[in-house]
């Protein structure tokens, strides 16, 4: 058994160098439809990013009048913290929205000069509420225009964003789910294409195959050198999309950066590594040996 | 050993290769199989390692129906068959080495005694010096040698061989008969399917005559009548 399991791997390695034109050429295809992959790997870590940065920036400031204890607001702020669809709530003082406004404007006199002339702040205490999802800002809206909280609210500026904000996670959602139906649509052809190549390397031995038949080979002493000439091909291939994957994103890394701010492709790749590399590993080798399984099949009837 | 009970074998197409076929080879028997191009021998053969099935009648190696075989069953039966084939079948992407290794290795046979019977029986046929080559850089009849060279390294029960001098000149005509007679002596059965009508007349052994698939004589020690 086991000096049959070392003579089907070394004629399995064998095949593959002796053939090593046609190795190449399904290597390449391999390493095609492995890259699609991982390409795949990075858009959708880029296309998260770009939605999450997109709905980061979405988020809905009630503004209380002007004598509101601030035992209320808070009040208020622990309550809407309560609801499990709020991400976070923070409190701007009327003394901190001065501060922030004033620190903004820092470059201009003339507001620099308008703000020393008034003797009372006028800016308004508020509440920034983010949620995890975009149709919960409406129901938070309602409870805060509701009793008990409506008499202290001045304004809601979600009323007047309301229509951009539904927009932008309606465009949000469809790039995540257009990633995966790409990415699933793709794959599928990616691993196609590979199968057949691997087919046609079969069909290619398919009187070799009906030889060994004939001088007495048993099934698995036909198919398993084919078996572990797929996985050294889905191997190689791996790892070349690895190698490329990786000089590109040392290459391109900055321009990313430059043009999606944020978004740190190379760290990305880095912290991920091991599980990317399992994956494109694990998928060339079983897939390359599964097809090669599979492709014999219909050869092995003699 | 060997039962041929009225075996006909018809090709799609309705070609008739084999019509109502009987004989028994005995164990040790030395027979040869003659008949025109055409007349079935190889069907015969092809019947006899399970390559394909009978039509009507069936075929029995000792008490084995081989009409009706396991797929499993049908790889250890071609084991104890050494075929020599007319287009001799050999692996193109091995070299010679090792397409006579591989049914040693199909055997499970231990590394060391490949690696020295291999060099042994292909010096046996006179290849001693092609070891390494590949098929498509032997010729006609170095293929044909190397072939035999597969059919009796792992020392067959029966060896069949289907032309195996088709591509020889005399001498090793010659060589490669009285190897096989001497195979036999050592207790292999051999079947030998060939036109040779000057070999057929000096063996002086079991002659079996086919035309247009039926068998028409069988002899004990004869001659090549057509
Ligand atoms: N696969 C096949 N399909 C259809 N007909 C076949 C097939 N193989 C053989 N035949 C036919 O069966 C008959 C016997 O063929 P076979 O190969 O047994 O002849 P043979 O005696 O070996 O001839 P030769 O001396 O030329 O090798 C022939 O008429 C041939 O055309
Ligand atoms: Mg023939």
């Amino acid at each position: 058994m086991f000096i049959n399991l070392s003579r089907i791997i070394k004629s399995g390695w064998l095949n593959f160098r002796r053939n090593i034109w046609l190795s190449t050429a399904t290597i390449s295809v391999f390493f095609l439809a492995l890259f699609v992959v991982a390409a795949l790997f990075v858009l959708s870590f880029a296309t998260t990013h770009i939605a999450r940065t997109l709905e980061d920036k979405v988020d809905i400031s009630v503004y209380f009048a002007e004598d509101t204890p601030e035992y209320n607001i808070l009040d208020v702020q622990s309550r809407l913290l309560d609801f499990k669809e709020v991400k976070s709530v923070e409190y701007v003082s009327r003394v901190d929205a001065l501060e922030t406004f004033k620190e903004r404007h820092r470059d201009n006199p003339l507001i620099q000069a308008s703000l020393e002339e008034l003797d009372e702040n006028p800016l308004l205490a508020s509440l920034n509420i983010k949620a995890y999802e975009a149709s919960t800002y409406e129901v938070i809206a309602q409870f805060l225009e509701r009793a008990p909280a409506g008499s202290l609210v001045e304004k809601i500026d979600y009323r007047e964003n309301k229509e951009l904000i539904e927009r932008l996670f309606t465009i949000t959602g469809n790039i995540k789910r257009a990633g995966v139906i790409v990415g699933i649509i793709l794959s599928f052809i990616a691993m196609l294409v590979a199968f057949n190549t691997v087919r046609l390397a079969i069909y290619n031995e398919r009187d070799s195959i009906a030889i060994m038949r004939l001088v007495g080979a048993g099934n698995w002493f036909i198919r398993g050198p084919f078996v572990v000439q797929g996985m050294l091909v889905g191997f190689a291939a791996a790892v070349l999309s690895m190698l490329v994957l990786a000089a590109l994103a040392f290459a391109f890394s900055e321009r990313v950066d430059a043009f999606i701010p944020g978004l740190n492709l190379l760290g990305y790749l880095k912290t991920n590594a091991l599980l990317i590399m399992g994956v494109e590993v694990g998928l060339g080798v079983l897939f390359g040996g599964l097809s090669s399984l599979v492709a014999i099949r219909n050869y092995l009837k003699v | 050993m060997i039962y041929f009970k009225k075996v006909s074998k018809i090709y799609p197409h309705d070609s008739v290769a084999l019509k109502d076929v009987s004989f028994e080879i005995e164990p040790h028997e030395f027979v040869s199989l003659v008949g025109r191009s055409g007349a079935g021998k190889s069907t015969i053969l092809k019947l006899l390692i399970a390559e394909e099935r009978p039509t009507s009648g069936s075929i029995f190696f000792e008490n084995q129906d081989i009409g009706f075989l396991a797929f499993h069953q049908i790889s250890k039966l071609r084991r104890r068959i050494g075929v020599v084939f007319q287009d001799f079948k050999l692996l193109p992407s091995k070299n010679v080495y090792e397409n006579v290794a591989f049914v040693l290795e199909v055997m499970g046979a231990e590394s060391k005694q490949i690696k020295e019977d291999v060099p042994q029986v292909l010096k046996l046929v006179g290849l001693e010096k092609k070891l390494y080559n590949f098929p498509s850089e032997l010729s006609g009849g170095e293929k044909q040698r190397a072939a035999l060279a597969r059919a009796l390294v792992h020392r067959p029960e029966v060896l069949v061989a289907d032309e195996p001098t088709g591509n020889l000149d005399y001498v090793h005509t010659w060589d490669i008969v009285n190897l096989l007679i001497k195979i036999n002596s050592l207790g292999t059965n051999v079947v030998l399917a060939t036109h040779d009508k000057e070999i057929v007349n000096k063996l002086k052994r079991r002659v079996i005559t086919l035309e247009e698939g039926r068998l028409i004589s069988d002899e004990k020690k004869g001659k090549y009548l057509i």
